[in-house]
């Protein structure tokens, strides 16, 4: 299936909480989906069997500066179509249902969002730091972001 | 290749015998040991060198690096150490998995802050005489994540001691192996006996990174 | 004086014990940190700790320019930098619309498959190592170092290379260099059944090896692995073959799965096997590279300030790891807006965990090395 057709079917289903599709110049296509209905909307994608997403390849969180994203890449290797799913969040309190429950490769992806640009993703079963040292101070991939003078007396200038 | 300082010119085992002694009594007894080793026919394998010399000569040809790859540039140590340039040839081949048997540290790759408590305790765990190599840009000053990468320690020696940079990103394994050659050199003009040793240990006990 | 005393069963006591494996160790290929909970010899769990080498690489890139944002994907994962680079120029030229040369695109092709045979070898060579045997290390560093000196005489480097170029490749293929790569698959070749012999028909190795750690099909999908740790477990994906790039679609190869020969389908055996096949299959891309590379440009103009236009691409390429690929988004600036680096080895390790349960100390060494990780592109 094209990712418009899929775009088509998430429609049917969920209506409101998909975005309206918009085919880019250049690039990659994606489907916006609200933050409530995401896992519904993932859990849908992987179970249905003629779209049977079984494989999740990447979670990226991206900071737009005027709010930050959740970008899902799914591939199905039964049919060999892709989709890109991507959640708008509130840049103050950017929250959405993690999907480490569906797919256990989110796991490591998500606890790397939180980490890099603070994205909490609720239900996680273990929302911790995964790159910087637990006690790191804010999250480096945001646009505002000042790196540290020194940590633990070690000199960064 | 070899940078060792240039051989002065040979002296009889007696001649050092005789400068090094000066007690009569004591110079008559170790030249009556010499004679007897020469009347029993082993004249030539007898060397008399200062014993500093004898310990630099071991300690600069039995360097056990410690197996600690960080990053990139481990891979190219890892190459030295095998069947093209063969390490081992220099008598730095055995690399020891455990600091406490260690006495080089080569540091071959990016130091983060995550990393850097750690090396920091490898270091010390190393037994004296030790020898730190920073291996690569990365841990000389940071290499290409000096300017953007907030996580990176910028340049290794604001943590340990440094004994000799190589620069390269990699650095070529023939690099790697000159430098080798120059700390080994180095080592040669140590003075292991000397008041400095127990310098340092002193500046490690009052907490200050430099010798 | 009870410590005299016999022990009684009913009052011995055993104790489980928290211990750090790394981040340095002689086996865990890198700064990786093993938090392990054992009983005795038996590792209950295991934790994997990673970011001991997170080189800050997304926020680096979202502050250059997209052309020097290149050497850094080298050193993502530094075994592989070719495949590395060319999935990089890959995305930018994907958004860009930038036409790459025939001659180009096969050139790519030729040295990412070399660069793979180099990135296995140095596994052969490094699972032996954990395992024990040092004699296959030797081995296989001196086909790779065969390898190192194509590309020294193409690219300049001998890890790092920075060939694939924003457009192209760096540097063109002299005719004795197309012959000194045949006379590597010559050698390549006479090599591969003396490495069969050394390893992987070894009573030793297999006992280590089959039937340990073994990973069912769908539970290597569920955790996103790819290359050979999925095919190692019988699932034929390749994106070679899946999602063709640079002319991939034009060249013949198989792509071996693990078949269970010596134990249970998806074991550390199998994973191996399917990275020593591939060595194979890489030699007859090169070949037909080789025969087949067109004459012409090997680069097409580009800018050095380069503006994509704004909008987001995502390129998945079959490394010797798997996939690996650059989610790149642009606001029409002259550096990114946003790269996400996805690494095959950071998908690979987060398995770990759950196949870690049950198993000797010796069998969590096995595993990890089968995993064949690379921590540059763990931590980024
Ligand atoms: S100096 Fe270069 S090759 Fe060495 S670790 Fe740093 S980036 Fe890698």
């Amino acid at each position: 299936m094209t990712p418009q057709e899929i775009h088509a079917r998430l429609t049917e289903r969920f209506g409101d909480a998909i975005g309206p599709w918009t085919e880019p110049e250049r690039g990659d296509p994606h489907i916006a989906v609200a933050p409530g209905s995401l896992h519904a909307v993932c859990a849908f994608l992987r179970d249905d069997p003629e779209l049977k997403f079984d494989y999740l390849q990447l979670i990226s969180g991206v900071d737009w500066t005027d709010r930050l994203s959740s970008v899902y890449h799914l591939m199905s290797l039964s049919h060999g179509h892709g989709v890109v799913l991507r959640v708008d969040l509130e840049r103050g309190n950017p929250r959405v249902a993690s999907v480490a429950d569906l797919w256990p490769t989110a796991d490591w992806h998500e606890r790397e969002a939180w980490d890099l640009l603070g994205i909490v993703y609720e239900g996680h079963p273990g929302l911790r730091r995964i790159l910087l040292p637990e006690d790191w101070e804010g999250h480096p991939l945001r646009k505002d972001y000042a790196a540290p003078a020194a940590y633990h007396g070690v000199t960064n200038a | 290749m070899s940078a060792n300082p240039p051989a002065s010119p040979p002296r009889t085992a007696e001649q050092m015998l005789r400068e090094a002694i000066t007690d009569p009594r004591e110079l008559t007894r170790y030249l009556s040991y010499l004679d007897r080793i020469k009347s029993e026919g082993m004249g030539t394998s007898v060397m008399v060198a200062p014993l500093e010399a004898a310990i630099n000569w071991a300690r600069a040809n039995s360097l056990w690096p410690l197996t600690f790859g960080l990053a990139c540039c481990a891979i190219e140590m890892m190459a030295v150490g095998a069947s093209r340039f063969d390490l081992d040839r220099f008598g730095a081949g055995a690399f020891r998995p455990t600091p406490r048997q260690a006495d080089l540290m080569i540091v071959a790759g990016t130091v983060t802050h995550k990393m850097a408590p750690r090396v920091m305790r490898l270091y010390e765990q190393i037994p004296e005489p030790k020898f730190v190599m920073a291996m690569g840009a990365c841990t000389i000053g940071g290499g290409p994540y000096v300017k953007h990468g907030y996580h990176v320690v910028k340049g290794i020696d604001r943590i340990v001691p440094v004994d000799i940079y190589v620069p390269g990103c990699p650095p070529r394994p023939e690099a790697l192996l000159d430098a080798l050659f120059k700390l080994q050199a180095r080592i040669g003009s140590d003075r292991p006996l000397a008041a400095r040793w127990s310098k340092r240990a002193e500046n490690e006990l009052t907490g200050s990174a430099r010798p | 004086m009870t410590l005299l005393t016999a022990p009684r069963p009913d009052t011995l006591r055993t104790e489980e014990l928290l211990v750090n494996m790394g981040p340095q160790h002689p086996s865990t290929h890198g700064v990786l940190r093993l938090v392990v909970r054992t009983d005795g010899e038996i590792v209950r769990e295991a934790w994997p700790q990673i970011g001991f080498l997170h080189r800050c690489f997304e926020k680096v890139a979202e502050s250059v320019t997209y052309a020097q944002v290149t050497p850094y994907c080298d050193r993502m994962d530094y075994l592989a930098s070719m495949n590395n680079g060319l999935a990089w120029c890959l995305a930018v030229e994907r958004l860009g619309g930038i036409e790459v040369p025939e001659r180009a695109a096969y050139l790519r092709v030729m040295m990412a498959e070399l660069n793979r045979i180099a990135s296995h070898l140095l596994a052969f060579g490094t699972y032996a190592l954990d395992l024990g045997a040092f004699t296959p290390f030797l081995y296989g560093f001196r086909e790779r170092e065969l390898i190192l000196s194509i590309f020294e005489k193409i690219s300049g480097g001998r890890l790092l290379y920075h060939y694939p170029r924003l457009g192209g490749v760096a540097r063109d293929l002299t005719p004795e260099l197309a012959g000194e790569i045949r006379a590597f698959i010559a050698q390549m070749r006479r090599a591969w059944p003396e490495y069969n012999e050394l390893l992987s028909e070894n009573q030793i190795f297999i006992k280590r090896t089959a039937n340990v750690g073994v990973i069912p099909a769908a539970m290597a999908v569920a955790y996103g692995l790819t290359g050979p740790c999925l095919r190692g477990s019988g699932v034929k994906f390749d994106l070679r073959r899946a999602k063709p790039y640079s002319l991939y679609e034009r060249f013949d190869f198989d792509i071996p799965v693990g078949e269970g020969i010596k134990g249970e389908v998806g074991d550390c055996w199998d994973r191996y096997w399917v990275r020593m096949r591939e060595i194979i299959e890489s030699l007859r891309i090169i070949e037909q590279a080789l025969d087949g590379l067109p004459e012409g440009e090997i680069q097409t103009k580009v800018s050095r300030t380069l503006k994509l236009p704004a909008g987001e691409v995502y390129v998945p390429c079959e490394n010797p790891r798997g996939e690996s690929g650059y989610y790149l988004i642009s606001d029409g600036k002259t550096s990114p807006l946003r790269v996400k680096a996805r690494g095959p080895s950071f998908n690979n390790l987060s398995i770990t965990h759950a196949l870690v349960r049950d198993v000797l100390i010796a069998d969590v060494v096995a595993i990890v090395g089968s995993i064949d990780i690379v921590l540059g592109e763990v931590d980024r």
